[in-house]
């Protein structure tokens, strides 16, 4: 295996008016790695997010993907390209089924005539075979979020961990190299994080890069391989979950400088 | 069942009955309304244009979810193409055509139709393509501005070059012909005498039902599901990588053909057409008709279309007699009974049923 970084990000600058949301951050993740981002609220987490996703157009920085540059500047392009997100606040198709959900998702990777505007009005056979065939990859999807029985029901009315799984298996859809989830836990107890973590597991060992942001410190140690910590828009550690857990960086800007003295 | 569809138990069989039955009955049902009167057939050809009409803003408002008050300017594209390339007006106006086209212009209903359509598209592009950024209100503003200034060049093109004949519109349109049979003369089949109007009302039938097939079509398809994830969510499907630009514009053009085609078969029908025919209250009773009946549902949008053209033309021979029998005089004119009929549909539909009178229902 070649030692190029799956997703590596140098310097990422990010400005709201003289607000510098992300200050020069720089990380690296390595194929097939579960990787952290934590930190305190107002850190950058997000922001960080949405600058390699392409929905704010970064101020600086150079963004790679598999050793090849990428220009964050297009949401789709950014899609196309191989990084797939979930939202902080879930983001689904709400008057969709659940299937129809995921079958969005395949949309970047069907292309061609015959999926297009004629394809569909003249049925063509191709047209079939493909929509039969989307339809069959977002059932086994679902199947593998474990949420299958689901599958007709409008995306709305699922609970708030199915949701969450949903727009995971909308995200799975688009055939990431590297899969974004942004709070994936937020909501959930204790059961449905367990879960999630053997979820998370099986994607990484079916191949998948996975970055994550995630406020419960518990399951980011026992999950990720390594772990940043952003505070105030730069990076003020990064390493192991155990080293990070350790520095004293880290540890005040959690909990505060009295903790460190203390 | 796919988005959109109907709950009940919908196998291809029960499929083809009814759409057999419904068929038929569509076939026989002007030589039934005809027996009052042709106008009432011209109705039934109306409401079919106007069908077609709500379909084509569905797209654009029930699937994508774009709020288009211009869209009339779509029909006026289309009307004003078929006229200008089916009656003397150019004709009389230019030297050139008169030297390329010494019989005159006359124009085939197979180069007509897909003609009127993709030129609707281009407008529709021209209108899709500066309004991509916006949503909700302030697209309602813009697109209103657009069907506003189509309609003002058609009522001020008249000079220094004569090309639409400003606001007395153009006459004299041919009427179609479809393999050597006039529309506009009566034709007799086994002995019973068809009239013009009816045999307008079959080609606007023929045409509405593709625009339908159409429609459901790419509803049911990676288009259609990319227009509803936009409505839905614009962020979240352009994180799914569709390319919203580009979709959003196919949907412009799309919702704008079906316009388009619709206005060419009014021009045909009528004859005549002048910018009057294009104002903005026709704009807004086709996206009350959308409303109204469903967006994004078909059947919904159909139903829409019919009650809200029919039952105000309707009203214009029943109004006035029924008002004489009950208060034995009118009271109020048509048109008045119509504005107020119309108001209080819409404030009792947004009230009783938001999300119009039929919605696609859908298991939970």
């Amino acid at each position: 295996m070649s030692n190029t970084p799956l997703l590596k990000v140098t310097e990422a600058r990010k400005v709201f008016g003289g607000l510098v949301a992300l200050d020069g951050v720089s990380l690296s993740i390595g194929s097939g790695q579960i990787y952290g981002l934590i930190g305190p609220n107002g850190a950058g987490k997000t922001t960080f997010f949405n600058v390699i996703t392409g929905l704010y157009a970064p101020d600086g920085g150079r963004f790679e993907l598999q050793g090849k540059t990428y220009s964050p500047n297009a949401v789709h392009r950014v899609a196309e390209a191989g990084i797939a997100r979930t939202f902080q606040n879930i983001r689904l198709f709400p008057d969709m089924t659940a299937l129809e959900n995921v079958m969005v998702g395949r949309h970047v990777r069907t292309h061609g005539l015959h999926h297009g505007v004629f394809g569909a009005i003249l049925r063509s056979k191709a047209f079939i075979q493909g929509e039969q065939q989307i339809r069959a990859q977002a059932r086994e999807l679902l199947d593998y979020l474990g949420i299958a029985r689901y599958a007709d029901s409008i995306a709305k009315t699922l609970s708030y961990g199915d949701q969450r799984r949903l727009e995971i298996a909308r995200a799975l859809a688009t055939e990431p190299q590297c899969l974004a989830l942004d709070e994936p836990a937020a909501g959930m107890n204790a059961t449905e994080k367990n879960l999630l973590r053997e979820t998370l597991e099986r994607i990484r060992q079916d191949g998948k890069t996975i970055l994550i942001i995630e406020h419960d410190v518990k399951l980011v140690m026992g999950l990720c391989d390594r772990v940043t910590v952003l505070d105030y828009g730069k990076v003020i550690a990064e390493g192991s979950p155990a080293e990070v857990q350790r520095n004293p960086k880290v540890i005040e800007a959690y909990l505060g400088s009295g903790a460190t003295h203390g | 069942m796919h988005w959109g569809n109907v709950s009940i138990p919908l196998t291809r069989r029960n499929a083809i009955l009814a759409a057999l039955a419904v068929g038929a009955a569509l076939l026989i049902l002007p030589f039934i309304v005809g027996l009052a009167g042709n106008a009432w057939i011209r109705i039934l050809a109306f409401a079919m244009l106007y069908i077609m009409l709500a379909l084509g803003l569905n797209i654009v408002v029930g699937y994508a979810g774009l709020l288009d008050l211009g869209y009339i300017a779509f029909y006026a594209v289309g009307a004003y193409m078929y006229g200008l390339l089916a009656s003397p007006h150019l004709f009389e106006q230019f030297e050139w055509i008169r030297q390329t086209f010494p019989n005159g212009l006359h124009n085939s209903i197979w180069l007509v139709v897909p003609l009127s359509a993709l030129l609707a598209a281009v407008f529709g592009v021209l209108l899709g393509a500066p309004t991509l950024k916006l949503r909700g209100d302030y697209l309602a503003i813009v697109t209103l501005g657009f069907g506003e200034i189509i309609r003002i060049f058609l009522n001020n093109l008249n000079a220094p070059i004569n090309l639409t004949n400003g606001p007395q519109g153009l006459s004299k349109i041919d009427p179609i012909e479809i393999a050597g049979i006039n529309l506009s003369r009566p034709i007799d089949v086994f002995g019973l005498t068809i009239p013009s109007v009816q045999l307008y009302y079959y080609l606007f039938l023929i045409l509405t039902v593709l625009v339908i097939v159409i429609t459901v079509r790419l509803q049911d398809s990676r288009v259609g599901r990319a227009w509803i994830a936009i409505r839905e969510d614009e962020i979240a499907a352009k994180a799914m990588g569709i390319n919203t630009r580009n979709v959003k514009l196919l949907a412009f053009a799309m919702g704008a053909s079906f316009g388009g085609v619709s206005g060419a078969m009014f021009s045909a029908f009528q004859g005549f057409v002048s910018p009057e025919s294009f104002v903005l209250m026709e704009s807004i009773v086709i996206v009350a008709m959308v409303v109204l009946g469903g967006m994004g549902y078909v059947p919904g949008v159909i139903l829409g279309a019919v009650l809200l053209y029919a039952i105000p033309e309707a009203l214009r021979y029943v109004a006035k007699p029924l008002q004489e029998a009950i208060f034995g005089n009118e009271l109020l004119a048509p048109e008045a009974v119509r504005m107020l009929l119309f108001g209080l549909s819409m404030v009792l539909i947004m009230l009783y049923r938001p999300r119009g009178l039929l919605s696609a229902r859908r298991a939970t």
